[in-house]
């Protein structure tokens, strides 16, 4: 079991959230130049890393925010949580 | 190799079982191969079978990191069935059960194969309109599909609460009479003793870690743990590990791995003797010929490659089936696992090229490839061996996800298994 700290509720039981993906995902631009296959990656291509990965979450049985966690997909181990908009962390020494 | 038969078993009784010899041979690995095969699950393993048995190549390889079905393939829970949506999906599983109706014999290896029918049970007027078009849509495609009523549904399943106050209320189902169970290790040590016998290598205890290229960018072998291997052309069937090893060949996928859990309780007395899935909770049963019963439901709630699982899953796959089966309340389980699956957007598998030349893939069967496993092996074993793909695996190419020819299974479906 999880305990998630929420940027702006604190620690919270992972039942209270839901996990949405791979994060820092920029859409392809301009719409109208960008190859089937940079919008088939852009939709459905994902690193899927086994370690280390960094993804967006949702408090949606709380304060209803969305915020970035970097967690470690062999221990689910979290290292670190960050706003929305924000840079990954350097997590060097730890990946 | 010796045949197994009930002659044989009987001499064998008589001599303190001490005549059994081991049912495929551990060579090491030779330095090259016509093909390699990387993953010693049940896809991977019929591969190097239907090569051999198929098209004549024996001088194949299976590389397995640790034991032979320790993947998905030896903790699934057995589900055999082929009453899907769409024409491309119903022709391939359909495929996949027509070859486990003969695989015992085939193989002559007893894989349980247990035809006793798989029912989806519907829980609203509109769980039923689904289910309606569903069989629908598998009856237009000549697979066996049926509505069944609440009285059948209680007829098969005394267990069940079908009561107007159940908290999932059955409104009626669909079922499969030809869908079933099959032992899932007999499935890996089957193909692999018969593999064996037709001059397959199997090498367990073997990870490959990198791929080696020539200077056209071809993959012309593998790294591995054991040393490097060359290789005519290679087949990946590694299931939940499948970006893994495609970040080692230099290609990106559109898998996710997730965990998915599985539960077997004490051993009971007969109370079960159909496959029970529900489209309400996810939850799904059935009972082993051990008197287990087998459940399943979900998958866990994000990516992981920890074999583990955890708790909110569990606890609403085991809450929906005590609902369901209120008997069952006080059932103690025995035992609780996980497998790495490889989760695709349009819940279809991908079979065939990848961007690196001389590197096939079989992957994507997510939370449902163990029905698969024939068919599987069989496709990727006549792309390997021709140069070119199956008819039944070319919808199921890489390249849909680029051409937005998508199979969608997990929207047509909705369920899992
Ligand atoms: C709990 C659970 C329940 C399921 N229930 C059902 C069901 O009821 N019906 C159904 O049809 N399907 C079911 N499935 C899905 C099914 O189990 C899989 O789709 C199927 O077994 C996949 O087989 P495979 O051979 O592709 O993969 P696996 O059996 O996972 O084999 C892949 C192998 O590759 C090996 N490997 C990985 N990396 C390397 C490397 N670097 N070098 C060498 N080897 C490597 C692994 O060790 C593993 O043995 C279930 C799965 C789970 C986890
Ligand atoms: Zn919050």
């Amino acid at each position: 079991m999880l305990l998630i700290p929420c940027p702006w509720c604190g620690p919270r039981d992972e039942i209270e959230f839901r996990c949405g993906g791979q994060s820092h995902i920029q859409r392809p631009e301009p719409f109208d130049a960008v190859s089937d296959e940079a919008w088939a990656d852009y939709l459905f291509t994902r690193i899927n890393p086994k370690g280390v990965s960094y993804e967006r979450w949702l408090h949606v049985f709380g304060c209803r925010q969305w915020f970035n966690v970097a967690r470690d997909t062999r221990t689910h181990e979290i290292h670190a949580v960050y706003r929305m908009g924000e840079p990954k962390p350097d997590l060097r020494g730890v990946e | 190799m010796e045949r197994y038969s009930a002659w044989r078993l009987f001499r064998e009784a008589l001599n303190g079982h001490r005549g059994w010899t081991p049912a495929w041979r551990s060579p090491s690995p030779k330095r090259r191969y016509d093909a390699v095969i990387i993953g010693g699950g049940g896809h991977g393993l019929a591969t190097a079978y239907y090569l051999a048995k198929n098209h004549g190549m024996t001088n194949v390889a299976v590389v397995e990191r640790g034991w032979l079905g320790g993947g998905n393939t030896g903790r699934n829970t057995t589900i055999v069935r082929s009453n899907y949506y769409h024409r491309e999906s119903a022709r391939l599983y359909d495929f996949s059960v027509r070859l486990y109706e003969s695989l015992s014999r085939e193989l002559n290896y007893n894989v349980m194969f247990s035809q006793r029918g798989v029912i989806t049970l519907a829980h609203s007027r509109h769980d039923l309109e689904v289910v309606a078009r569903w069989a629908g849509a598998a009856q237009l495609h000549g697979v066996d599909a049926e509505m069944v009523s609440v009285d059948e549904i209680k007829r098969r399943i005394p267990l069940l609460d079908t009561s107007p106050s159940a908290r999932f209320p059955v409104w009626g189902g669909l079922m499969q009479r030809r869908g079933g169970t099959a032992r899932h290790d007999a499935v890996a040590w089957g193909y692999a003793r018969a593999a064996s016998r037709l001059g397959v290598d199997i090498i367990q205890n073997c990870e490959v870690t990198g791929f080696s290229r020539n200077e056209r960018g071809r993959v012309v072998g593998v790294e591995t743990s054991l040393g490097p291997i060359a290789a005519g052309v290679v087949g990946l069937a590694v299931a939940g590990h499948s970006t893994v090893l495609a970040d080692l060949a230099g290609f990106r996928l559109p898998v996710t791995s997730y965990a998915l859990q599985a539960f077997v309780s004490e051993p009971l007395k007969p109370v079960m003797d159909t496959v029970m899935l529900s489209l309400a909770t996810g939850a799904y049963i059935s009972q082993s010929d051990k008197g287990g019963l087998v459940i399943g439901g979900g998958l866990d709630l994000y990516p992981s490659y920890a074999q583990r699982g955890n708790l909110p899953t569990a606890q609403r796959v085991i809450g929906a089936l005590a609902d369901q089966m209120p008997a069952l309340g006080r059932v103690r389980l025995l035992r609780q696992w996980a497998g790495i699956v490889d989760v695709v957007p349009d819940s279809s598998p991908i079979l065939g090229e990848t961007p690196v030349e001389g590197l096939f893939i079989n992957c994507g069967w997510g939370t449902g490839g163990f029905k698969a496993i024939p068919a599987g092996g069989t496709l990727l074993a006549h792309h390997l061996a021709t140069g070119e793909p199956h008819p039944l695996a070319e919808p199921f190419g890489l390249r849909r996800f680029a051409t937005g020819a998508l199979i969608d299974e997990a929207a047509a479906s909705g369920i899992a298994h």
